[in-house]
Parts: structure tokens; C-alpha cells; sequence
């Protein structure tokens, strides 16, 4: 059973002292079935942090209608947990108070609150960072208590716009594992917008491959990957044929893009 | 010197006091000389002797005490009317739309201009010097509350709406505390404004404080006791400064300011 629908959905923002508008993303049709953990891949200005960013509630489709359990988005809502690619933890509450945000504006008890928040610390791992203030966290520490806030709050959805964008490299991976860990046991649904092809494969059990502007989906690539998936997957034959697929896809629209602008 | 190079907080302390001592040296200098005639600036020595008698023989300790009063009575009186004026202009597009031309319209408005006229309401009462300083800086103090609080960054708020916040929840629980730095730095500040306000308002019609010190003293061309005057607006000044800064890094030791 699919669990969001998007339907037909377009994006056009309005000119700007008279240019011409932006189409960000053509009529696109996309579904994502329950527990499943989507990517979505493609070049810088491809509208894939648009999209997102409707299914969120946070932008408005110019077209079409995105469903979630059958229900219309009209707006944003905590049936779906974002994490963004800035680092957006709210600096005057400390990390267990962030995990507890969302709880706390649904009127969750204190004790109730502080007892979700203890088990989410643990999950990752910052279990003794729990009365530090973000500012006092690495990149990496602020977008694992990012999830955490996101999850903590139990959302439908699980939605990533390049959350370890700004992560080195080996932070990243080691980002990946857990983000990967956690799906793996809690079955969530994800989908995780991102321009790093590895990234997009290693994650996923389905990865969609954006055009460059006008946005719109140009391949949908099945990953048959086994789970649990272990680091190493990354240099077996099999990870290796999708990455060089994908990076042909990709690499097509890249160059369009690089010439558009 | 390089560009941005930190120093030693000794070196600070040190480099801060030395332009005092440097200051009343030149000061000295000019008066002990005899290069500035007693007439128009006293000697440093004759400015503490005339603070000394002020504050033995004239009650001038009663002076500083109104004068801080009415200060501070006009400053809470205004920070109270401006805070919740300016979170909600900053909060909402439409009442910003509604006062932001009005407030910066009056903002520009000398508050010593309206003297006169709230003598004529108010008389020369206490209610007049709140007045003056309410006037001088409510608006000011609106203006960049609402600036603070318009400029909250977007995907904090972004964040807390998918989280599940409401409208009342986004305001009370995002725009205010991360503005709430900001708008105790703008009170630091404006309170400092303050201070001028209330000398003008003590100048004209009052029979009491700092300002009424310093105009009863040209009378008598006491300049020794004019400057301490003036000294003793600049210590205080320093220490509620201290004071607040003080106290904002107890409040937001979350914050980077």
C-alpha cells in the first residue's frame, strides 16, 4: 500500500521584477510505499529540495495534490519529522530539550518527556551530551540530535533534505550507518534527498534520479541491496554496477545543468 | 598590530586604565598649567573637593538617587509598553504594517522638544521626567525590538512547524527566546540613552537631581562641581552597563553574544 502519494505536482515561482518565472519542478507522479526508504538524487537546482519541501508542508504546490494515509498536506504538521541541511537545533534549549520539542508542544507530560528523550539519546549516542547546548556539539553530533528530535516525535514520515551536506566525508559515512541502523530497526518511512550518489545507494531500497531544471523524475532504480547493510557493501560488485548506473544518469543531467546556467 | 589579533585580557585591563590616567593628565596639565583659566574648567583637585562638598554638605547623594529613580521609572515604563509592542510587530506582518510608519515617524521626534509641552499636561512633577524619558525611548526601543524579532532565522521556525508547533507555540517557544539576547542588548543600549534624557528633563523646571545640580551650579560658575556632576553620570552609566552585560551572559549562556 502506498503511503504518500504525490500527484502530479508542480512547482512555479512567480517572476521576480519582471523576469520569467522559475519552473522548479514539472507535473511529477511519485509514490512511496510504507516502511520504505526512498532517495531522491539529483544536480543542485532540481527541484528535489522543492518537492520536499511541499511533502513537508512548508511550500505549496502550484499544481496537483500530495496525499498522505489518504489524507491532503495542507500544511506543515508533526506527522512528518524533517531534518534540514543547516544546522537547526534551537540554540537555547540543550540537546535532551531538543529531542523533547515537538513532544512538549503536544502537551506530552514532562516525565513522559524526559523518558523519550533518555532512550533517543542512547539510540544516538549522546546519552552524556544530554544537558549540552548545541553550540558546545560537532556538525555531526547537531544532525544526530536533529534525527533524534525528528524521530522522538514518532512522525508518519521521515523527510532529509541533505542532512550530512555539510558533514566530511568520513563523519558522513559514519552518519549513514546510523541513520541506516535506526531504519533498519524501526522500519520508518524515509526519503532522503541528496546530490551524493554513494550516499543515495547505500541507503536506499529505491532511489529516484532527477532531471536538471525544469525538475522531474527521470529514472527509478530499484536498490535489491541485502540488510543489514555493513559499511563494506560499498565495494562489492553489486553496489559498484549501481553506483556507475546512476552516475551515468546523473552525470547527463549534470552537464545540462552546467550549461543552462 | 595584526588585524583581529586577540589580546590578553591583562593587556585589555591595562590599556583600558591607561587612557583614563592618560585623560586626566591631559586634563591636568591644561589646568595645574594654567593654560585654561579657573573660570571655565576647574582642576581635577578642585573638582573633587567640590564633589566632596556636594555630597557631605549639599545632599547630593539624595540628587543621584532621583536621578537613578526617574531613570529607571521611565526606562521600565517604556520597556514594558515597547517589549510586547515590538514581538508583536516583529511576529505579525500586519501589525507591523499597522505601526511600523507611525514609530518611525515619532522615533524621530526630540524628546526634549516635548519639555514644554508636558509641563503644560503634567506639570513639574516626577510624572513629567518619567514622560520625557518614556518618550525618548519607547519608540526607539519598539522599532528595534520588532527588528530583533522579525529577523529570527527562518528555519528555526521552519523546524518547530514540522515538530508540530502552532502559532502561539512558533511565538512563545521560538521567536521569543532566540530574539530574547538580542532585545536585552537593545534595552543595554537604550537604557544608556536614557541617561541623556534625564539630564535634559532635570535641566528645565526641577528642583532636584543631577541636572538640577549642574544648572544650580552654573549659577555660581562651579565648574569643579559641574564635571563631578557629569563624572558621577559616567561611573553610573559604566556600572549598569557591567551590570547588564553581567547579567545577560548569566541569562542566555546559550547564546554567542
Amino acid at each position: 500500500m502506498s503511503k504518500l502519494v504525490i500527484d502530479n505536482v508542480s512547482r512555479i515561482f512567480p517572476a521576480v521584477r519582471g523576469g520569467t518565472p522559475t519552473r522548479a519542478l514539472e507535473p511529477t507522479n511519485l509514490s512511496v510505499a510504507d516502511n520504505d526508504f526512498v532517495t531522491i538524487l539529483g544536480p543542485s537546482g532540481c527541484g528535489k529540495s522543492t518537492l520536499l519541501r511541499m511533502v513537508a508542508g512548508l511550500d505549496t504546490p502550484t499544481s496537483g495534490r500530495i496525499m498522505l494515509d489518504g489524507k491532503a498536506i495542507t500544511g506543515p504538521g508533526a506527522d512528518r519529522g524533517m531534518v534540514f541541511q543547516s544546522y537547526t537545533l534551537f540554540p537555547w534549549l540543550t540537546v535532551s530539550e531538543n529531542i523533547s520539542f515537538g513532544l512538549r508542544e503536544r502537551g506530552v507530560s514532562q516525565r513522559e518527556r524526559t523518558r523519550i528523550a533518555g532512550e533517543w539519546l542512547e539510540k544516538v549516542g549522546l546519552t552524556s551530551f544530554a544537558n549540552h547546548f548545541p553550540k558546545q556539539l560537532s556538525g555531526g553530533m547537531q544532525q544526530r540530535t536533529a534525527i533524534a528530535r525528528a524521530l522522538a516525535n514518532d512522525p508518519k514520515i521521515l523527510l532529509l533534505d541533505e542532512p550530512f551536506g555539510a558533514l566530511d566525508n568520513q563523519t558522513r559515512a559514519l552518519m549513514q550507518e546510523l541513520l541506516l541502523g535506526i531504519w533498519e530497526r524501526e522500519r520508518k518511512t524515509v526519503i532522503f534527498v541528496t546530490h551524493d550518489i554513494e550516499e543515495a545507494v547505500f541507503l536506499a531500497s529505491r532511489t529516484v534520479v532527477m532531471s536538471a531544471r525544469p525538475g522531474r523524475i527521470k529514472a527509478d532504480i530499484p536498490v535489491d541491496l541485502p540488510h543489514p547493510r555493513h559499511y563494506t557493501i560499498k565495494t562489492s560488485p553489486a553496489f559498484s554496477d549501481l553506483k556507475a548506473r546512476l552516475t551515468e544518469e546523473i552525470r547527463v543531467e549534470a552537464v545540462l545543468a552546467a550549461e543552462a546556467h | 598590530m595584526k588585524p583581529l589579533a586577540p589580546i590578553s585580557s591583562t593587556a585589555r585591563v591595562v590599556l583600558g586604565i591607561s587612557f583614563f590616567v592618560l585623560f586626566v593628565a591631559a586634563w591636568s596639565y591644561a589646568t595645574f598649567g594654567g593654560f585654561v583659566s579657573k573660570t571655565f574648567l576647574a582642576n581635577p583637585w578642585t573638582m573633587l573637593q567640590d564633589g566632596w562638598f556636594l555630597l557631605v554638605k549639599q545632599g547630593f547623594l539624595h540628587d543621584i538617587g532621583m536621578t537613578i529613580w526617574r531613570v529607571i521609572g521611565g526606562f521600565v515604563l517604556a520597556a514594558l509598553f515597547a517589549v510586547p509592542i515590538g514581538i508583536l510587530m516583529g511576529a505579525y506582518k500586519p501589525i507591523e504594517a499597522f505601526l511600523e510608519p507611525f514609530v518611525s515617524f515619532a522615533r524621530y521626534l526630540p524628546a526634549s522638544a516635548f519639555i514644554p509641552l508636558l509641563i503644560l499636561w503634567a506639570g513639574i512633577g516626577e510624572l513629567q521626567k518619567l514622560l520625557v524619558i518614556f518618550i525618548g525611548s519607547v519608540f526607539q526601543l519598539i522599532l528595534m525590538v520588532a527588528v530583533s524579532v522579525g529577523s529570527v532565522r527562518r528555519d528555526l521556525v521552519e523546524a518547530s512547524l514540522t515538530l508540530g508547533a502552532r502559532d502561539a507555540g512558533v511565538l512563545k517557544r521560538v521567536l521569543i527566546p532566540s530574539a530574547a539576547p538580542e532585545i536585552a542588548e537593545i534595552l543595554r543600549l537604550v537604557l544608556g540613552w536614557a541617561w541623556t534624557y534625564v539630564i535634559v528633563a532635570e535641566l528645565i523646571g526641577s528642583s532636584s537631581g543631577i541636572g538640577h545640580m549642574i544648572i544650580d551650579s552654573q549659577a555660581l560658575l562651579a565648574t569643579g562641581q559641574i564635571i563631578f556632576g557629569i563624572i558621577v553620570i559616567g561611573i553610573i552609566g559604566l556600572i549598569s552597563d557591567y551590570a547588564f552585560k553581567a547579567a545577560n551572559r548569566r541569562l542566555f549562556p546559550w547564546s554567542i553574544i
